[in-house]
């Protein structure tokens, strides 16, 4: 395990990515480098702005997209009151965070690798990308409500080949999960590796297929989170065996066959 | 300043503890600053056997506070002194035991476990389980049974300082104080969570699985004060006040009313470094609002004529 700490850091740039709309707006957050020893694809960090003051108590998880030494980025979108405050941060507002915290995604590089993400679950497949040492077995599936270009899919396509399903109509789920199907089985035969970050319903999918076909697939999961380092109990999950297990230290990444969705 | 707190018998290098099922068993923590820098660390709930806790959602963020349910997940006991506690030992900084049973026998059983354990230095009886047998009330509801809980624990463990602690959901908490102080508690501590509840007008739903859950953080902080406040002036032994501390500023306040000692508990999820400075903050503060020690401001709270 790589050592961890926690840091007041502060916030260099908050840079709105794609159109605003409805759903929720998609931004990208860069913070100062909190001195980290190293980090790994999948892990994510905790982040809690100081002037929330005593009003929100507990930080946002957040899936590491890059941290190169110099910046912590990461992709949000914005879905209820934390992360809207979050993105009306300015330049040096400071933000207390925590991490790397949680296991990584299993990394393969000669193993043909299957990244499926469902919206926003597309965040920890940046940094996944940025440190696989041979992108070219990698192979990304995005199934999005929202414009594509408010998704950091189009800057990963040109690193791997990459695939996308719009999801809004009844008849698009149903194609998707076709799709999805096919995707899985293809991955079993050849005993490639299948990652998979979004919704619970599509990661729920992706593990039906994984076990109905044999694949070897990982889910990560964003359950709620209060304190992200194993201590509250607040986001625990139910391994193969039926035991709560929390998602913050066990996980957030799960073998398909020992999580229940 | 002398920071050392003297808890009839339990010696604290300083006021701050940390409060059970928001610290882990400790070493969740130990990442994040140095756990000898806590006068003590009380750890997570144990039971006699392992619980799975409450299914989930269990936690809800409420306006300055939060509602847990957890359920007492835990390994149970015997995991508990096998695993946990010999990662805790060898370090100096006091680790407490919280007990979870539902009825007086089982918290004897439990303590007898933990009555030779030489890495615990107190055990924190917590009396918050809706005891069946009695109709349903739990047992920090009920003067008549937290005596008999106290007594229980203090003859299986008769060795150990036992804290018993106190739940603020009750009509008159000095009654309670005097009840556990009758069953031969050496110290308590107080507040537990208040009893509350979240729903969503949307999904037409409670937040929580468990429906009704533990409301605790800076919202519950006057209540808090209040208990601890009464529970000082009702019994001899000395108080361990909790609930919603999360400054110095806040810890203080609870010395002022006439807390010994005070836990950290939600504070911990605003960032987990947060209970280690406590103690030297707390320091630094008295020493700047012209206190002598942390003894002569304790109690000194001047009342309105
Ligand atoms: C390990 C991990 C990695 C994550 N990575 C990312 C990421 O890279 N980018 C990103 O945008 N989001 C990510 N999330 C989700 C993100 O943490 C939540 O969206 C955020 O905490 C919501 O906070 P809020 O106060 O805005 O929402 P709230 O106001 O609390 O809730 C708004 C809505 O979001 C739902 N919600 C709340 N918390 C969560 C949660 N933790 N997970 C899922 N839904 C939630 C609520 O049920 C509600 O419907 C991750 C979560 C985890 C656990
Ligand atoms: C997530 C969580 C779990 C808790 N688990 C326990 C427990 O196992 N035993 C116990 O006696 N109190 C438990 N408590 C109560 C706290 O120890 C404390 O009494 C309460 O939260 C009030 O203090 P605070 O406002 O500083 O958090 C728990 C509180 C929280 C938030
Ligand atoms: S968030 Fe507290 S245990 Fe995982």
């Amino acid at each position: 395990m790589s050592l961890r700490n926690c840091r007041i850091v502060k916030v260099l740039e908050v840079s709105p990515v794609g159109q605003s709309n409805s759903a929720g707006d998609f931004f990208e957050l860069k913070l100062e480098y909190p001195d980290w020893d190293g980090w790994k694809p999948g892990q994510f960090v905790m982040i809690r702005p100081t002037n929330w003051e005593l009003d929100m108590l507990w930080g946002r998880p957040f899936s590491i997209c890059s941290a190169d030494g110099t910046s912590l980025t990461l992709f949000i979108q914005s879905v209820g009151r934390g992360t809207s405050r979050i993105a009306k941060l300015v330049p040096g507002d400071e933000v207390t965070v925590w991490g790397p915290l949680g296991n990584n995604l299993a990394v393969e590089p000669d193993t043909p690798t299957l990244l499926l993400a469902g919206g926003i679950g597309i965040a920890p497949f940046c940094g996944y990308v940025e440190q696989h040492s041979a992108p070219e077995n990698l192979k990304l599936f995005l199934a999005h409500r929202l414009p594509l270009e408010c998704y950091p899919y189009e800057a990963l396509c040109g690193k791997v080949d990459g695939q996308s399903m719009i999801d809004r109509k009844p008849e698009d789920l149903k194609a998707i999960i076709a799709t999805l199907k096919d995707l899985i089985r293809e991955y079993a035969e050849q005993d490639g590796l299948i990652l998979c970050c979004g919704p619970t319903p599509f990661m729920k999918t992706v593990q039906t297929f994984a076990n109905e076909f044999g694949a070897r697939a990982q889910v990560s999961l964003e359950n709620r989170m209060a304190c992200g380092v194993g201590a509250c109990l607040g986001c625990v999950t139910k391994d193969g065996e039926g035991h709560h297990v929390q998602v913050c230290t066990r996980g957030p990444v799960f073998w398909t066959d020992k999580v229940e969705l | 300043m002398d920071m050392n707190v003297s808890l009839n018998g339990l010696e604290l290098k300083n006021p701050v503890m940390t409060a059970s099922g928001t610290f882990g068993f400790g070493l969740e923590f130990a990442p994040y600053g140095d756990l000898e820098q806590l006068g003590g660390l009380v750890a997570k709930g144990i039971s006699l056997k392992p619980r799975e806790g409450n299914p989930m959602p269990r936690i809800a963020e409420t306006p300055c506070g939060m509602l847990n349910a957890i359920g007492i997940q835990n390994p149970g006991v015997e995991d508990f002194v096998t695993k946990a506690l010999p990662a805790l030992k060898n370090r100096d900084v006091a680790v407490l035991a919280n007990l979870y049973a539902c009825d007086a026998e089982e918290f004897g059983e439990l303590a007898a476990v933990l009555a030779d354990e030489d890495g615990i230095a107190a055990l924190e009886v917590n009396v918050s389980c809706p005891n069946v047998k009695e109709g349903g009330i739990a047992f920090g509801q009920d003067p008549a049974q937290i005596t008999r809980v106290t007594e229980a624990v203090k003859k299986k463990a008769p060795g150990k300082h036992v804290m018993v602690k106190l739940s603020p959901n009750v009509t008159d908490i000095a009654v309670c104080a005097k009840a556990a102080a009758e069953g031969g508690a050496d110290s308590l501590s107080l507040i537990n969570t208040l009893s509350g509840m979240a729903v969503d007008v949307r999904k037409r739903a409670p937040r929580i699985a468990n429906v009704i859950a533990g409301l605790s953080g800076p919202a519950i902080k006057p209540v808090a004060l209040r208990c601890v406040y009464q529970a000082v002036q009702a019994v001899d032994i000395p108080v361990v006040g909790m609930g919603g501390i999360a400054s110095a500023e806040d810890a203080l306040e609870f010395i002022l009313v006439g807390a010994h000692a005070v836990q950290v508990g939600t504070a911990n999820f605003l960032r987990p470094d947060f209970a280690f400075g406590l103690a030297k903050e707390m320091e630094s503060l008295l020493k700047s609002i012209g206190a002598t020690s942390l003894e002569e401001f304790r109690g000194s709270l001047q009342l309105p004529l």
